[in-house]
């Protein structure tokens, strides 16, 4: 077998100073993504970095905001009283990814820096720019059903395949990086980023860097929400398309709206333009058929995901229905 | 096989052994010096190893040997011209990608997984092409005759009839995917003695196989295989990979376990072959049908033919006096096809029982009343009476049990917000066999019954159906019946396939329970018994330990004089979200007309299966080659989509459970495959009933929908 060197540590700052002193080092934080790349060849790390007694699986609210430490566990973070009272789209979200063993050693963390799931990606045997810069890019008139629709470059047309986090994208979340000097904050819908030239680096995290948790605003969209996944079979399958959609009402009229979308874009896809144009509306069909069209701008198939184009407008347009619906 | 413990009389006789995990399936055996071997695959779809460079891999941490085209041992079958199938390691021709050529053998499974990416093939590469539909425009590509063709009648009647349709239908390739992952474990000792473990549907098939290709007596040959994790036909032949791993053992003398990875398992064992078909229907203005033509195309490999009953379903199914049927195979640079369960006919009806509903609705009426009009009273292909068929009564039980009164003839009449409902009907057919098989048994003066036979068990609960079989007759309690499977030593019988195991093999041990009966009542009458005394006092009167019977069974004239067929009507009723293409089944009923219904809880799981296998046809499975490359390109769990728990609703499974009079004394005919025919139709009939969209290319995704 190619070997690799098992190291575990038990604080964040070690587990930097670690991650730092080698270049082909990795965090192994529930394995549920990275052993899969090992195994297929993508990846061959020779220092793994086993961050999984690290305490950082807190979930806590301090001030107005909810802290969730990047080791917590998907289902753990899917089923805490908190989330599920104050970020219960978030929760949903969790809820509709991977299967309920997955979710059990699957880490916010490493559910942030998951892969993409395209197939030419994990085949070894193929092209791919973003396992080997140069090669081409096999989803381009290739297999690209799975694949974006927006903000794709000639390199790459890959989708990031979280649920969680385009609720995250959708909730204003921020995240707290830190390296060996200190820490950093970021705003969610900044850290993953689009392929452009460089599609190998899925998010602006560095090298030096480990993710230490998320921060996110307590709000007043816990009651008119839904995270509606539309995907090819009713569980453990990766979304087709996904659209997180959260608002306050007032007398109908829409005073505060979170919309975002997932399975279209090589980053969770923030629909800022349609959101826009909610706020200040009335709740019905006809303007979430607007908002939905407005969505749409500057998207663009590539045959196999034609059908997104229309998948997804209708996604928007349901998912705000049962936002408002919910009771 | 450990005592059983057994909640009721029909609870499953292995079931403990299986939850608990004291089943041992073929890659459980630990042989003393076992080593591991992983096999090296192409990564070109068409051309010829020009040169493999072995020596990093040679040389690697616990390597033992790699065994190719280079240094085979001898097979001697292989050293002779001609043969129909790849001859693994004794060519350097590559037919497909992923196609094995070479296997790595090393202490451990690890370092030979490792050693095996080592392994470097330079190659001459070859055109190629893997797309079917492709094949089949281009006018120079092969195409062959995969069945003769049939006419009854005038050919091509429809095209003249009062109400005509012309439709094609598309199948992609489906991947069997059982759970247990392909392998075997062979063991090469000297004088060419050899046992292996095997995942088989037949030990006595594999045997032979082996004893074919390696030119060694039968006798020579142990093959055992008492639990198989699903076959659904793919472990129905000895694979290249089994013959590889054979020779790895005999070269190395010593044992060699092979478990293929799942991606292997998308290109080393077979698949249902994509095909297109088109379906000519005609019918007078009443409802009768008038004219049928079926012509069917299949994949298959460049290597090795490969062909199913895809069209035989429109021969006999329904009254109609001109039907004619056309069905050929197209090679395609893919690894060669295989049975998957309901095989061809499952491809067939999934044509066939869309065009009659499209049919009904063209003359604007209920399918169900269409199907009962051009119901047949005899088999108008053989010309012979049914031998026994009750589907009228089944369309009338399920009909109720679906609800099917609150289906509306005309499509996307009900709908609740975003969800349409609708209802379909389709028919499941496949041939009652029975073949030829021995079953011997022993009756013991401790009350105990042993049965043998080298049949198969690959889910469906062989060993219980015939420890009821004898139940019923012995007045033997069950956990007293023991039945051996799974061995090649035992009496022969054929291979677990076209659901005829519980036919074949129960006739024999019916056969040898009406023997030792008679063994018992002559002993008594010698020893001046009482004619009904109990077996155990006889045994022990006579001072006998056992007494043994072996019979072997088979039909006689009976076939000849009747048509025999197992029925399955299935009724589904699909939800359809008009916004997102999303389709659910949400209810399923089954009526099931295949004579007595041996083991009940069995047979419920045969058909509760044959549902989520025919959920995952109709809706989510499919294998996906990038045609540019040859490789396929959904080839994990994660991807090809067998359906989950979430996928499938409540199951109501039905039995008419009338005994056929001339099959076999049980009068129970096969179940394996009805519940999968057609299945797919009457899913694709729902959602036309549901939305007013007819999808005729498998599987219904989202995006068809929306299309
Ligand atoms: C079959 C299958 C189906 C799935 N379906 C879905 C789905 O439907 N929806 C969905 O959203 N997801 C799905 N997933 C993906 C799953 O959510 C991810 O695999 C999981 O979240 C990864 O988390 P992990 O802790 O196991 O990460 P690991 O595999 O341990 O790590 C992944 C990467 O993150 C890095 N990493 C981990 N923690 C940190 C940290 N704190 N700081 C910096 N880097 C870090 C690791 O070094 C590694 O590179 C599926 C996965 C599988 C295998
Ligand atoms: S879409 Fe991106 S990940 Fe997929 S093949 Fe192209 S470059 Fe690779």
């Amino acid at each position: 077998m190619i070997n690799f060197q098992y190291l575990r540590t038990t604080t964040a700052k070690s587990a930097i100073a670690l991650l730092v002193k080698d270049k082909n080092a990795k965090f192994l934080a529930g394995g549920t993504n990275l052993i899969d790349l090992m195994k297929r060849g993508v990846t061959a790390p020779e220092k793994l970095i086993d961050i999984n007694h690290v305490p950082l699986k807190q979930i806590e609210q301090i001030g107005n905001k909810i802290h969730i430490g990047a080791l917590a566990s998907n289902s753990a973070v899917a089923e805490h009283a908190l989330i599920k009272e104050k970020l219960p789209l978030l929760s949903w979200a969790l809820q509709a990814g991977a299967s309920a063993q997955l979710r059990n050693v699957a880490t916010v963390g490493g559910n942030m820096m998951q892969r993409t799931r395209c197939g030419y990606f994990y085949d070894t045997e193929m092209p791919c720019n973003k396992r080997q810069p140069g090669t081409g890019c096999g989803a381009m008139g290739g297999f690209n059903r799975m694949h974006a629709i927006f903000g794709t470059s000639e390199k790459c047309i890959a989708v990031h395949p979280s649920d969680m986090c385009v609720a995250l994208t959708a909730l204003d979340a921020e995240v707290v990086l830190a390296n060996a000097k200190g820490e950093r904050k970021m705003l969610f819908k900044d850290f993953h980023r689009l392929a452009g030239d460089t599609p190998q680096l899925d998010n602006n995290l560095k090298a030096n860097e480990m993710i230490i948790r998320l921060e996110i605003p307590v709000n007043n969209l816990a009651k008119n929400y839904h995270y509606l996944k539309v995907r090819d079979r009713a569980s453990y399958a990766f979304a087709l398309v996904s659209v997180a959609a959260a608002f306050e009402l007032n007398n109908n009229k829409i005073t505060d709206i979170r919309l975002a979308m997932g399975g279209v874009a090589h980053k969770p896809w923030r629909l800022t333009a349609s959101e826009n144009f909610l706020k200040g509306k009335e709740a019905t069909l006809s303007n979430f058929e607007q908002a939905a069209q407005l969505a749409m701008k500057d998207a663009k198939g590539f045959g196999g995901n034609d059908f997104k184009l229309k998948l997804a407008p209708n996604t928007i347009i349901e998912a705000l229905n049962l936002a408002k619906s919910k009771v | 096989m450990e005592k059983r413990i057994l909640k009721d009389d029909n609870d499953r006789v292995d079931g403990i052994l299986k939850v608990t995990g004291q089943a041992k399936y073929f890659a459980e055996y630990e042989l003393p010096g076992l080593t591991y071997g992983v096999l090296v695959t192409s990564t070109i779809t068409k051309g010829k190893i020009t040169a493999l460079d072995t020596k990093a891999a040679e040389k690697a941490p616990g390597v033992i040997a790699v065994v190719s085209h280079l240094n085979k041992p001898s097979a001697a079958a292989y050293e002779q011209e001609g043969g129909p199938q790849m001859k693994i390691f004794y060519t350097d021709k590559i037919f497909y990608n992923g196609q094995p050529i070479a296997i790595v053998v090393a202490n451990t499974f690890e370092r030979a997984t490792y050693a095996a990416s080592l392994v470097k093939a330079t190659y001459v590469k070859e055109d190629f092409n893997t797309d079917f539909e492709k094949a089949l425009k281009d006018p120079k590509a092969k195409k062959l005759q995969g069945q003769a063709d049939y006419k009854r009648g005038i050919e091509n009647a429809y095209k003249t009839a009062e109400v005509k349709l012309e439709e094609r239908y598309f199948l992609p390739i489906e991947t069997h995917n059982p759970m247990e992952l392909h392998g075997i474990i062979a063991d090469w000792r000297p004088n060419n003695q050899l046992t292996v473990y095997a995942k088989t549907q037949g030990v006595k098939a594999t045997q032979g196989t082996i004893a074919n290709v390696f030119k060694i007596p039968m006798e020579n040959i142990q093959v055992n295989s008492e639990f198989v994790g699903g076959g659904f036909g793919m472990a129905l032949r000895t694979w290249p990979l089994e013959i590889a791993t054979v020779m790895a053992s005999k070269h190395i003398g010593k044992p060699v376990k092979v478990v293929i990875t799942r991606m292997q398992m998308f290109t080393m064992v077979g698949n249902r072959p994509a095909a297109i078909q088109t379906i000519g229907l005609g019918a007078n203005k009443d409802g009768k049908l008038t004219g049928i033509t079926h012509r069917a195309y299949g994949e298959t490999s460049t290597y090795e033919n490969f062909t199913e009953g895809v069209v035989n379903m429109a021969k006999f199914m329904y009254q109609c006096d001109n039907v004619n049927t056309a069905y050929a195979i197209v090679p395609v640079d893919l690894g060669v096809p295989i049975w998957m369960r309901g095989p061809g006919e499952a491809t067939g009806a999934f044509a066939l029982e869309s065009a009659i509903d499209e049919m009904a609705h063209a003359l604007d009426m209920d399918p169900l009343d269409f199907r009962i009009k051009n119901d047949p009273e005899t088999d108008q292909q053989k010309n012979k009476p049914f031998s026994s068929k009750n589907i009228k009564e089944a369309y009338k039980i399920g009909a109720e049990k679906i609800g099917w009164s609150n289906r509306k003839n005309k499509p996307g009449s009900l709908i609740e917000g975003s969800w349409q409902t609708g209802y379909g009907v389709s028919v499941g057919v496949f041939n009652a066999n029975r073949g030829k098989a021995s079953v011997k048994g022993i009756l013991k003066a401790d009350g105990s019954l042993l049965l043998q036979s080298a049949t198969s068990d690959i889910g469906p609960g062989t060993g219980t159906g015939m420890t009821l079989i004898a139940n019923k007759l012995m007045k033997i309690p069950v956990n007293k019946i023991t039945f051996e499977l799974g061995d090649s030593s035992l009496p022969p019988a054929p291979s677990q396939g076209g659901s005829a195991t519980l036919s074949t093999v129960g006739s024999a041990v019916n056969d040898v329970c009406v023997a030792l009966k008679s063994a018992i009542a002559e002993l008594a009458a010698n020893s001046n018994m009482d004619a009904t005394a109990n077996f155990v006092d006889v045994l022990k009167k006579n001072n006998l330990p056992s007494i043994e019977v072996t019979k072997e069974s088979q039909g006689g004239k009976e076939r000849d004089n009747y048509s025999m067929y197992s029925f399955s009507i299935h009724f589904v009723q699909v939800k359809v979200h008009a916004l997102t293409g999303v389709v659910k089944v949400s209810k399923i009923v089954y009526v099931g007309d295949s004579g007595t219904i041996v083991s009940p809880k069995t047979a419920r799981s045969q058909m509760l299966g044959g549902a989520v296998g025919g959920i995952g046809m109709a809706l989510t499975e499919e294998s996906i080659v990038d045609h540019r490359y040859g490789r396929y390109i959904n080839n994990n769990f994660a991807d090809y989509h067998v359906p989950v728990n979430a996928d499938v609703p409540e199951i109501d499974v039905n039995f008419i459970n009338k005994p056929d009079p001339y099959i076999n004394p049980m009068g129970a005919k096969g179940m394996g495959e009805i519940a999968l025919i057609g299945f797919s139709a009457a899913v694709a009939n729902a959602v036309f009933n549901a939305t007013g969209k007819r999808i005729r290319t498998l599987p219904i995704t989202p995006d068809k929908i929306l299309a």
